[in-house]
């Protein structure tokens, strides 16, 4: 229960490059990092850029690098590390920086269009959608992600290799087909669109060799590998290679409305 | 002089939470070219900290619900002071909205056959908020982030251009809307990311921006809460409604510093969670007013029956409306029985196995556990009072959102006051933003579009009075703006501004100490001319903050000239000097207005203060709507002359 004088490393600079600059400040108790780069802003450095928001991990906005490690400042504690030790804040890596903290994230948004969008079934009208508790939980999974793009900045697809993002949507827009994909309503297929084909095809499925860094670093817990990818890969590969298979999956999906839960 | 980069659109938004994107997408659907404007990145509003859901009479869980009930309830609430057209056509209208959003993709959570379930929540009759655990508002949020992506793949589709019809500008923010004559010609802004400014010509501007919290201390409000559409409509000529009515939630967490007052949802007492002060007592009991005598519990005996056999017992203490919460916490601190950072206690450990809890409240269990090392399955949590929303805002017609006197100005939201009168009830928020969103967005189109040819032009004089008072901090040191006196830290003064809220016009507020702040805020708001910034204009956050300094300089000091002004204890505001409802007062309504109406703030007398107020008598309610309440009732709150019109 007391303060202490912490050493800090934050990156300073913009796009034409910068470093690592030195600072000493008080850290109290309870504190997380995102309280201290406030306290610097505050005392030393008044126009240290950083995006926060909410502050209570809801937003994800103020994903940062805490000595290396992709993380929220918000939900970090100043209690995981030893008071000795130099901490070390760098914005995230795999996209350009702007200014010190805050980077370039536009390449999500980008990826984000290119993503189909939901397809309303035809035929239901609003307040006429039925659909079941348990046909709901796999898609509301991914639909608690805060959008911090921590999985986009570690995944090492795109993370060393500024090439792959063009044919790479992420785990976090690959994680979107899939929640497309098992909404229970979406009519996508009766227009044509094939959405496990669309992840292989246009949004780089094939990419993903399943280290599962995304998941490790999701701070809502969002089994992103397991839950979303794996499936969406076994899908898609059957798919390629066993046209009766996408026919089948085609057919055996209820017809829109769905009165009972089919037993899939 | 300046050169400035200018662009046409025919209705512009201001803010991209809940409500402002409901305009948009409204206005874009009605063949209104439409830009967004937010300060943070799009999808990271305040709307995705709302926890509980969307309150709408679609009863799915209780048959018996309808818009009537939904309406009274509502009325009851605001203590009878709300603008009851806002309260009619939200009750009625807020079904659809919740059902539309399934349309673009949302996923609710089910009842048994399949529909959207409902939950209780405080002050509703029935069942009735539509959610999705406890992260309903990411999920408005998210499902109208991806709604406007779809529009703009339908526009990329016929125009090759995403943002043709329908753009998001991010991380800008707007410091003055701009008119010719008396309407609205467009907005002044600057892109956060480059420092650079621009001007979107506009006939039509939707403020959406939110409320006003990060004026106090104690907040569960998030950066962006510094009342910019408060501030913008003020500097435009517009009034703005009853500000003295602040909600503060009972229970925000008080340690660790970091996180003190982020919400400890509601729900923690309804599942059984009692409030202790530093003695072990259980002190609701102690706070129960005369007028809810009856209908709550006497000892801790049958509060605790009550959880299992509602009927045959009396509520606890503890789920009195937040408001008498907030005050008994707050009496117990004073009275220096609370807990050692300054809270009471609220303790779940005592009340239910552990397995329960963890089940019954998981995001509560995550929440103290990550940030506060407390355990809440074995040791109790710290809270306290916190500001969580304002009930006041811009005075608007109930059935187009415009703004009062301006004509083109539209408001929306937490911004946009009147809807829940001097208090709001949990989940009528999330439905409020979808059902005047949508209002304002399409009104605002129409307007826009009635235009057409005759568009209001931008005038020069006003972009350079705008550009020279956005970069006066960086002159702030060579004595810029002729201000005497050494350049301030807008750090410094956002923190005083805060303490001064917090302590002086808080939960519980005295004629004295009222006074008081205004004369702080006046020296608050002479050192702000001088609030100064080093560094250069991309991504500066000390610029940023100093010229929030303004718009929370002028919202604060509305709070506290309308909260001196009513004499009486009404929802959220509470006078420890005229500590009852006063009939009288019901149908008062106080109005703000700019004292210097040119907008021109340097020319304001700092004593005498920027804001003028006004009384105005509100509209008798109409008669079919006052008959769907008992005689009894109606006798409690509205005067005699009132009842026999």
């Amino acid at each position: 229960m007391s303060s202490y004088e912490a050493r800090f490393q934050v990156w300073r600079g913009d796009e034409r490059g910068g470093g690592l600059e030195d600072f000493t400040v008080e850290v109290h108790d309870g504190e997380v990092v995102l309280d201290i780069v406030h306290r610097l802003q505050a005392t030393q450095a008044p126009d240290l850029a950083v995006r926060w928001n909410c502050k209570a991990g809801k937003c994800g906005s103020c994903s940062a690098e805490v000595n290396g490690r992709p993380r929220l400042l918000c939900m970090t504690r100043m209690s995981v590390f030893d008071r000795a030790e130099t901490i070390t804040i760098t914005p995230l890596r795999a996209f350009p920086v702007i200014r010190d903290l805050v980077t370039d994230v536009g390449f999500n948004y980008e990826k984000a269009r290119e993503v189909p969008a939901f397809v309303p079934p035809p035929g239901l009208g609003p307040g006429e959608y039925r659909m079941f508790q348990e046909d709901v939980d796999r898609p509301q999974e991914f639909r608690k992600c805060i959008e911090c793009f921590l999985c986009q900045n570690t995944c090492h697809v795109v993370r060393d290799h500024e090439e792959n993002k063009r044919a790479f949507a992420g785990p976090r827009y690959l994680m979107r087909v899939a929640e497309l994909d098992m909404h229970p309503l979406d009519a996508a297929a009766e227009t044509g669109l094939d959405r496990g084909r669309t992840a292989q095809d246009d949004h780089g499925l094939g990419y993903c060799n399943i280290t599962k860094c995304c998941t490790e670093v999701c701070p809502e817990g969002i089994k992103i590998t397991d839950n979303a990818l794996i499936p969406l890969k076994e899908r898609a590969v059957d798919r390629k290679y066993d046209p009766l298979v996408w026919l089948g999956s085609k057919i055996r999906r209820r017809p829109a409305g769905g009165r009972a839960p089919a037993a899939d | 002089m300046s050169v400035v980069d200018r662009q046409e659109w025919d209705v512009v938004v201001v803010g991209a939470g809940g409500a402002g994107l409901r305009a948009a997408i409204e206005a874009r659907e009605r063949g209104a070219r439409t830009a967004v404007i937010c300060k943070s990145l799009f999808g990271k509003a305040h709307t995705v900290m709302a926890e509980g859901g969307i309150a709408a009479a679609m009863a799915n869980a209780n048959e018996h619900d309808t818009w009537q009930v939904h309406f009274r309830d509502t009325m009851r609430g605001g203590k009878f002071l709300n603008q009851w057209r806002m309260a009619e056509l939200h009750a009625q209208e807020a079904p659809d909205r919740v059902w539309e959003l399934e349309t673009w993709g949302a996923l609710f959570d089910r009842t048994k056959d399949g529909r959207i379930s409902q939950r209780n929540f405080g002050g509703h009759e029935y069942p009735r908020l539509a959610h999705v655990g406890d992260r309903t508002g990411l999920e408005l949020i998210r499902t109208l982030q991806q709604k406007i992506v779809a529009l703009q793949q339908e526009d990329f589709k016929e125009t090759g251009d995403y943002e043709s019809r329908l753009k998001v500008f991010q991380e800008c923010t707007v410091t003055r809307i701009l008119k010719d004559g008396g309407r609205v010609s467009g907005v002044f802004a600057y892109d956060r990311e480059t420092g650079r400014f621009f001007v979107l010509e506009a006939p039509a501007v939707v403020l959406a921006t939110g409320g006003i919290g990060k004026s106090f201390k104690v907040t569960s409000n998030s950066w962006e809460y510094t009342g910019d559409g408060h501030a913008l409509a003020l500097l435009a000529g517009a009034p703005l409604l009853n500000m003295e009515f602040v909600q503060f939630h009972p229970t925000g967490m008080v340690w660790p510093p970091s996180v003190k007052g982020i919400l400890v949802t509601e729900s923690v007492r309804g599942d059984g969670g009692v409030l202790r002060n530093s003695e072990g007592k259980r002190f609701m009991f102690d706070y129960v007013p005369d007028v809810f005598k009856e209908k709550y519990a006497e000892s801790e005996e049958e509060a605790d029956r009550w959880y299992e056999d509602p009927d045959h017992n009396r509520r606890p203490p503890e789920l009195l409306p937040r408001d008498e919460v907030a005050r008994a916490i707050n009496a117990e601190v004073k009275a220096g029985r609370g807990s050692p950072h300054g809270g009471v206690f609220l303790d779940v450990s005592t009340r239910m196995p552990a397995e329960v809890i963890r089940r019954r409240l998981p995001s509560m269990y995550h929440q103290f556990k990550e940030l506060a090392d407390v355990d809440i399955t074995a040791e109790a949590m710290e809270v306290g009072p916190t500001c969580h929303y304002v009930m006041g805002g811009v005075a608007v017609d109930s059935d187009t959102a415009a703004a009062r006197g301006v004509p083109g100005l539209y408001a929306a939201g937490e911004v946009a006051g009147g809807m829940h009168g001097s208090n709001r009830l949990g989940g009528n928020s999330l439905s409020d933003l979808l059902v005047f969103g949508r209002r304002a967005g399409w009104h605002a189109a129409e307007y826009a579009q009635g235009l057409a040819a005759r568009r209001p032009p931008v005038d020069d004089a006003q972009v350079d009075t705008a550009a020279a008072e956005a970069l006066r901090p960086f002159s702030a040191e060579a004595g810029g703006g002729g201000e005497p006196g050494p350049p301030e830290n807008p750090y410094t003064l956002h923190q005083e501004l805060q303490q001064t809220m917090n302590d002086l016009v808080g939960i519980i507020r005295r004629e004295g100490e009222m006074e008081q702040a205004l004369h702080k805020l006046a020296e608050l708001r002479t050192r702000a001319r001088r609030a100064g910034v080093e560094g250069h204009r991309q991504f500066n956050p000390g610029w940023h903050l100093a010229l929030d300094l303004r718009n929370m300089l002028l919202v604060s000091e509305c709070v506290a000239r309308a909260a001196l002004e009513r004499t009486e204890s009404r929802g959220g505001h509470t006078r420890e000097d005229h500590p009852t409802m006063d009939r009288a007062w019901r149908n008062v309504n106080l109005l703000c207005t700019l004292a210097d109406p040119t907008g021109g703030l340097a020319a304001t007398d700092p004593a005498r203060g920027q804001i003028r107020l006004a009384r105005e008598t509100t509209d008798p309610i109409r008669p079919d709507l006052l008959a769907l309440f008992e005689k009894e009732e109606l006798v409690k709150y509205l005067a005699e002359e009132e009842l026999y019109e």
